[in-house]
């Protein structure tokens, strides 16, 4: 028997009607008591469904500007943005991660999970009017983004054959069973370009790439470097009617206060990402004409931790980095440092993401636990009170990383251990860290909707590889962990699935090779007007083929 | 040379110094008795986040992270003014030796060393402060390094004229007849008669190096584990709208510093050139 999957749009507008609400409630309620600072949550009478309105621009940010908009060959957060309205993914995922149709409009699964067939939307046209057909999706995934994107080649190299059944349907056969092949279409993991245009060429260094041809709702009409990036509606989509808007006109604002002064004067109707910094949110959050949601970050989830060399004596032993975790506050952390944005972590799985376990060991802030291992360890305190030092190198992404920093400083000189604190720029972090020359610093790592793609990466041993940021730099080796990472990517039983990924959380969440600190979130504001928005797990990456401008 | 009394009247006739000095060794206590008057750390969250200036457990509010700001400025007093002589002295070093072998040989040696010197100076100096600092790591010695590496061609120069006028004055030169060699009549003939505009100077460039090393610490290069004025700006930049205080205070903090090194300077210059002093009424 084939299982057969469709995408459920009801799930999706359920998501999203839930956050709009409940954004759209707190704006409401500040706006009519005319206090600011009231975020208070209540529950919001149901708002009557809309009709949407064809036309009008929305603008938006874009920070930093892209290199490119050609999102095959760059996937930074700002190409992605820009390049998912241009370029489409097979699938797009609804907020609880289930695939959702995108290109694809069904698609099924063989029972022993090594055959994916996916059904094509047949009236689809590149922006050059070309048909878009399997073999577009064959050529990408085969061929193209072998190439040029190592997320997406570690997926496809998986599979022993990328073929089109006709000109509407691909099979991808899989080598081994690896369940979580069905979380990597979305756009950003692997989005579908044009064979007509790059087959048989330099990808990298084709003129097209400065054109971008996609199939997505937005055409590129100009891009003026350092100020803005315009789109226009693509008058042939293959969805009738759609998109509703005329076009999104992206704005390049480097400085911090202007972005956040752009969105305050409406200029800009959107933010995104890191747009605004973190201490702007709580007040940005009371002005009337706003929304403010953290959904549509699922995919990405990104979780934020210490990560700490086992190399390093005394790191290598989990009684010191239990007595970490008991040492610090993650309250504290996401409350006064992220101003209130993101979520206290349990274990190594962002509670967003498939097959996360709560029932872990977690560490309440304990210092007197915190002591009573060090003691155990036999790491008296000195005269001055300093059982061990250490050095942390806080991750060099701007002030709430440094932030972060001096309160670790502090937090663990509390129970003794000493920090020196080590500053260093972007590069020589990257390069410090990659080459196992720290002893602690802070991280955070996306985690792509399934623990396969982008949890295991840090905490199975084949992935110790000197010289590569973003793999176990930690050094830490457990066969147990591996053998269940492994199996589980493998698993197609859902529920032996959950066994597996719910005891390699018990074993993480004990050894502790890292300290999780925050499963980070990150605020997307809407201006009142602009509806359907962030409604998939890549919320502002998404295609926005049916987002409006109320009038 | 001058006798002491007569130095200090001079110094005395100029209000501005005199004030600058009171504010100035008001800073040096401060700074010696921070941990007595501030006992616990700088860093630790004394109080709750953002309480504003008067508040019970902390006199001058305090920051994101519940940090005391008045304890910031205290402690922070240390490393401003250790980072301002340290670094001087340090300049002083280079530059002064360098002027004086320029000033005294004159000739080849001094083209090469007076090309070196404006090598440094075609050089923006915050820019290259900048530079030094992000490659070498910041810590207090190497911005001690980088501020005096940035500092000395002005000290250079000057010792440099003072050599090159005085080195033709009778008593150089019957000290040359006398034959007292080089490093003598340099270190004790020349040198204490060039000290006056050295010394103004110096203390004016004890202001600049506090500057610098705020300017540098606002930027986010400075020592992570020292509290120090810029930093406590740096900070503050970001939530100004929601907390003043923070950056007010530590701001005041450097102005009244460097207004009061420069209002010493203007006094010892006062005192050390008393011609100029006098014909200025």
């Amino acid at each position: 028997m084939t299982r057969r999957l469709t995408g459920i749009p009801a799930s999706f507008q359920r998501g999203f009607r839930r956050s709009v609400h409940r954004a759209a409630a707190a704006g409401l309620l500040a706006a009519a008591l005319a206090i600011p600072g009231t975020a208070a949550l209540v529950a919001a009478p149901a708002i009557a469904q809309e009709t949407p309105v064809r036309g009008g621009v929305l603008n938006s940010i874009v920070q930093p500007e892209p290199p490119t908009l050609m999102l095959g060959l760059n996937q930074q957060g700002p190409t992605q943005t820009v390049g998912g309205k241009i370029y489409q993914g097979l699938l797009t995922y609804d907020q609880k991660l289930n695939p959702m149709p995108s290109l694809a409009k069904s698609w099924t699964i063989s029972p022993d999970g090594l055959t994916y067939t996916f059904k094509l939307f047949e009236n689809v046209k590149w922006h050059d009017g070309k048909p878009f057909t399997a073999n577009d999706v064959v050529f990408t995934t085969s061929k193209f983004l072998m190439e040029v994107h190592p997320r997406a080649r570690a997926v496809f190299s998986r599979c022993e054959s990328i073929t089109a059944l006709d000109d509407h349907t691909v099979e991808f056969k899989l080598k081994e069973p690896f369940p979580a092949f069905i979380q990597a279409f979305e756009v950003s993991s692997a989005p579908i370009v044009p064979a007509h245009i790059y087959e048989g060429t330099d990808y990298r260094a084709n003129p097209a790439n400065n054109t971008p041809i996609g199939t997505g709702p937005f055409k590129l009409k100009e891009w003026v470097k350092g100020s803005y990036i315009q789109l226009v509606r693509n008058e042939d989509y293959f969805k009738e009617g759609l998109p509703y808007l005329d076009g999104i006109t992206f704005r390049v604002i480097p400085d911090a206060a202007s972005r956040s002064l752009a969105l305050e004067s409406g200029q800009v109707q959107q933010t995104q990402y890191s747009d605004l910094e973190p201490f702007e949110v709580p007040r940005m959050k009371t002005l009337p004409n706003l929304t403010m949601t953290t959904a549509g970050y699922e995919f990405v989830a990104p979780m934020a931790w210490l990560e700490i060399n086992h190399r390093v004596k005394p790191l290598d032993d989990k009684r010191f980095r239990k007595a970490i975790a008991y040492a610090i506050d993650r309250k504290f952390i996401r409350d006064k440092i992220w101003f209130g944005l993101g979520r206290v972590p349990t274990g190594p799985i962002n509670s967003v993401v498939k097959f996360y376990d709560p029932k872990v060991t977690t560490y309440e802030p304990n210092p007197e636990k915190a002591k009573a291992l060090l003691d155990e360890m036999g790491l008296k305190p000195n005269g001055q009170g300093v059982r061990a030092t250490v050095k942390l190198m806080p991750m060099p992404y701007g002030e709430t990383w440094t932030r972060l920093g001096e309160y670790m400083k502090q937090a663990l000189g509390k129970v003794g251990i000493a920090v020196v604190l080590e500053s260093t720029d972007a590069a020589g972090w990257a390069q410090r860290v990659a080459n196992w020359d720290y002893e602690i610093t802070t991280n955070f790592l996306y985690q792509y909707g399934d623990p396969a793609l982008g949890v295991a990466r840090t905490y199975i041993s084949s992935n110790i590889r000197k010289g590569v940021l973003f793999t176990n730099t930690m050094g830490y080796s457990n066969p147990k962990v591996d053998e269940l990472f492994a199996k589980a990517s493998q698993e197609i039983d859902p529920a032996k699935r959950q066994e597996q990924y719910s005891e390699v959380q018990r074993i993480l969440s004990d050894e502790l090779p890292v300290v999780w600190l925050l499963e980070m979130e990150f605020p997307t504001f809407l201006d009142k007007r602009v509806k359907n928005a962030n409604t998939t797990a890549i919320g502002v990456n998404d295609t926005y083929e049916s987002v409006w401008l109320a009038k | 040379m001058m006798m002491k009394s007569d130095f200090w009247r001079a110094f005395a006739r100029n209000k501005g110094a005199v004030l600058g000095l009171v504010i100035l060794i008001a800073i040096v206590v401060l700074a010696v008795f921070a941990s007595v008057l501030f006992p616990g750390d700088p860093w630790d969250m004394a109080t709750a986040p953002f309480q504003p200036p008067l508040s019970d457990d902390a006199l001058l509010g305090s920051d994101m992270l519940g940090r005391d700001i008045a304890s910031g400025i205290a402690h922070g007093a240390r490393v401003s003014l250790l980072i301002g002589l340290t670094s001087t002295a340090a300049a002083l070093a280079i530059g002064v030796t360098l002027g004086a072998l320029a000033g005294f040989h004159g000739g080849k040696v001094d083209d090469a060393i007076m090309r070196f010197t404006e090598l440094f100076q075609t050089i923006p100096n915050f820019v290259l402060a900048v530079v030094l600092v992000a490659i070498f790591t910041p810590s207090l010695t190497t911005i001690v390094a980088a501020i005096a590496i940035v500092s000395w061609p002005p000290l250079a120069r000057l010792a440099r004229a003072e050599f090159l006028s005085l080195r033709t004055r009778e008593f150089v030169q019957a000290a040359i007849t006398t034959g007292q060699s080089n490093t003598t009549i340099i270190l004790r003939q020349i040198l204490p008669n060039s000290l006056s505009p050295i010394i103004v100077s110096a203390s004016l460039m004890v202001a600049t190096a506090i500057l610098l090393e705020s300017s540098l610490s606002f930027l986010g290069l400075g020592d992570p584990n020292a509290m120090s004025w810029g930093y406590m700006i740096g900070a503050a930049r970001t939530v100004i709208r929601q907390a003043w205080w923070m950056s007010v205070f530590p701001g005041l903090a450097i102005v009244l510093t460097v207004l009061a090194l420069n209002l010493v300077g203007e006094g010892l210059n006062d005192a050390l050139n008393p011609k100029l002093a006098r014909s200025r009424g």
